[in-house]
């Protein structure tokens, strides 16, 4: 967190030529309560601005060198909440890779399916809560929302009878998963993301149709493939700029690769590319839902034996990256390995980190209005910023 | 281009050898970090700028690490450099890749390495008046916070 240097005070004349600093956040509903923009304002145009964050930093990465191999997975799920699945993915693969775990394949089954389903819930998340800061222009605003929200629910009630958890779910463990699904399960996913599928049909048709949100979004917050390589954004947001990159495709982990699915891929590179590139990613998290259900291997969910200490799980000596793709892009995890039972280091790479950086480079020369909705289509959560 | 060619152009150009770990690995020397990377952004094609952090190897200095990518080939570029022990100056990235300002940030907030050349070193996780930093191997979990000002 950091506040900028002394500016100089200028007198506002109302001519609409002077510049005006201006605070949007931390309690703009819009930033969640965790971040802050300075713009600096000529009339209503934006020139410029410092985004200041910080303000939800926990130190992950020196929490990570304190607690065991054991202990910090259920932790890392605190880094993005709003997924915490695919977080604790990120962790527990890291470790994987360096001590070289076997994991069974029913494990790497149950992980897609929970990988894909939090997506599900994150993308609806995002479009809830994206829609509702663009409000009024929406008629109402607040019902696209709602319906989000309650499609949400349903996943978090399939979490809940997974693992007994709604927000944060310590699921997996280095070796495998923790939890093996419970007898009906497969067919109350199945439920939910038929009832899901038919639901965005109405979320599509709701917006799309709408003019107010096309000229909200088209057009507005562009990044060019140039600016979204060299700031390093990824997923959602690098795919609306016409870069294919997608994890599960480039370096597929897990049992991605026996799945099939479409990496969507959209060139214009503004809010509406990025939602677009979102709703295609709904129905491809659903079909590989669909044939995980479906190939489900029968077998053991964990490699590893119990541990009666948290400190029993050992890592031998060395160092590994390893990244997967979680609902906001790329998350990595860097660690090194000095033989013991915790870390030397754990560097995490937060998708939302890099995305938010971006900003400075997409919302000069637009209006207020505009930085809701090109913030809402970058789609940060803090926890993953701040770590 | 492959990740042979790659490192094959490394190996003609720096004299390291690149070592092969689900991307190329090159260790540097400090004064070559900036010359490496230009190489990599125009030569390999590596726009694609991943992330950069640093590992405190205690007395044996701070280490700097960057990972870029070019997505087209693929090709992974893993590079590092070690700083003397004692010293925390390493040469910025920032004129290259735009992603590198805010992860440098954090780098001189998390390990105190100043970026000679990066147009903004400030803090950009912790506060401006915050004593120490945190990554360092030296810096106790339970320091206590100084008194607010």
């Amino acid at each position: 967190m950091a506040a900028t240097q002394t500016q100089q005070v200028v007198e506002i004349g109302y001519g609409g030529n002077e510049r005006l600093m201006m605070n949007m956040g931390p309690q703009h509903p819009s930033s969640h309560g965790v971040f802050r923009m300075i713009l600096t304002l000529e009339g209503e145009t934006v020139v410029g601005v410092d985004a200041v964050i910080g303000y939800l930093h926990r130190c992950h990465e020196k929490l990570g060198e304190s607690l065991t191999y054991v202990q910090y997975p259920s932790i890392a799920s605190k880094t993005d909440y709003v997924a915490a699945m695919t977080a604790e993915l990120a962790y527990v693969s890291a470790v994987e890779k360096i001590a070289k775990v076997e994991v069974p394949r029913r494990a790497q089954y149950l992980r897609v399916i929970v990988a894909e389903l939090q997506r599900i819930a994150s993308h609806c998340l995002w479009l809830g809560t994206w829609c509702l800061d663009m409000g009024g222009a929406l008629g109402g605003g607040a019902t696209v929302f709602l319906y989000c929200i309650r499609e949400r629910e349903m996943v978090l009630d399939r979490f809940e009878e997974l693992t007994g958890a709604r927000l944060l779910y310590g699921f997996h463990q280095t070796g495998g998963t923790r939890y093996d699904v419970p007898p009906g399960w497969d067919k109350k996913v199945r439920e939910t993301v038929d009832f899901i599928e038919r639901r965005l049909d109405e979320y599509e048709s709701m917006l799309e149709g709408n003019t107010f949100f096309r000229v909200r979004t088209q057009g507005v917050g562009v990044i060019s493939r140039e600016v979204a390589e060299t700031v390093g954004v990824s997923g959602p947001l690098i795919r609306g700029s016409g870069v294919g990159y997608d994890v599960r495709r480039a370096e597929p982990y897990s049992s991605y690769g026996d799945f099939d699915f479409v990496v969507p891929v959209e060139t214009a590179g503004d809010c509406y590319a990025r939602y677009r590139v979102r709703m295609v990613e709904f129905r491809q998290s659903i079909r590989i839902i669909r044939q995980a259900l479906d190939g489900l291997p029968e077998g053991p969910i964990s490699s590893r034996p119990g541990v009666k200490s948290v400190a029993q799980v050992r890592v031998p000596k060395g160092e590994g990256y390893t990244r997967i793709e979680g609902a906001r892009g790329e998350i990595g995890c860097y660690i090194v390995s000095d033989g013991g039972p915790k870390p030397y280091r754990l560097k995490w790479r937060g998708a939302s980190f890099s995305n938010l950086a971006v900003l400075p480079y997409i919302v000069p020369g637009h209006k207020v209005a505009d930085v809701v909705a090109i913030m809402g289509s970058v789609d940060p959560v803090f926890g993953e910023v701040d770590r | 281009m492959t990740a042979a060619d790659a490192r094959a152009r490394i190996q003609e150009r720096f004299g390291v050898d690149a070592v092969a770990d689900g991307g190329l690995g090159v260790t540097l020397p400090r004064d070559r970090w900036q010359e490496f990377a230009r190489f990599a952004h125009d030569e390999l094609g590596c726009r694609y700028f991943n992330w950069l952090s640093a590992v405190d190897w205690q007395d044996q200095g701070l280490e700097v690490l960057c990972r870029l990518e070019n997505l087209d080939a693929p090709l992974v570029v893993a590079m590092r450099t070690r700083l003397p022990a004692g010293q925390t100056r390493c040469p910025s990235l920032t004129s290259l890749y735009r992603g590198a300002n805010w992860m440098e940030r954090e780098c001189y907030d998390m390990f105190g390495i100043v970026f000679e050349g990066h147009p903004d070193l400030r803090r950009i996780l912790l506060s401006d008046d915050w004593e120490g930093y945190p990554l360092r191997k030296d810096y106790a979990v339970d320091t206590p916070l100084a008194p607010y000002r």
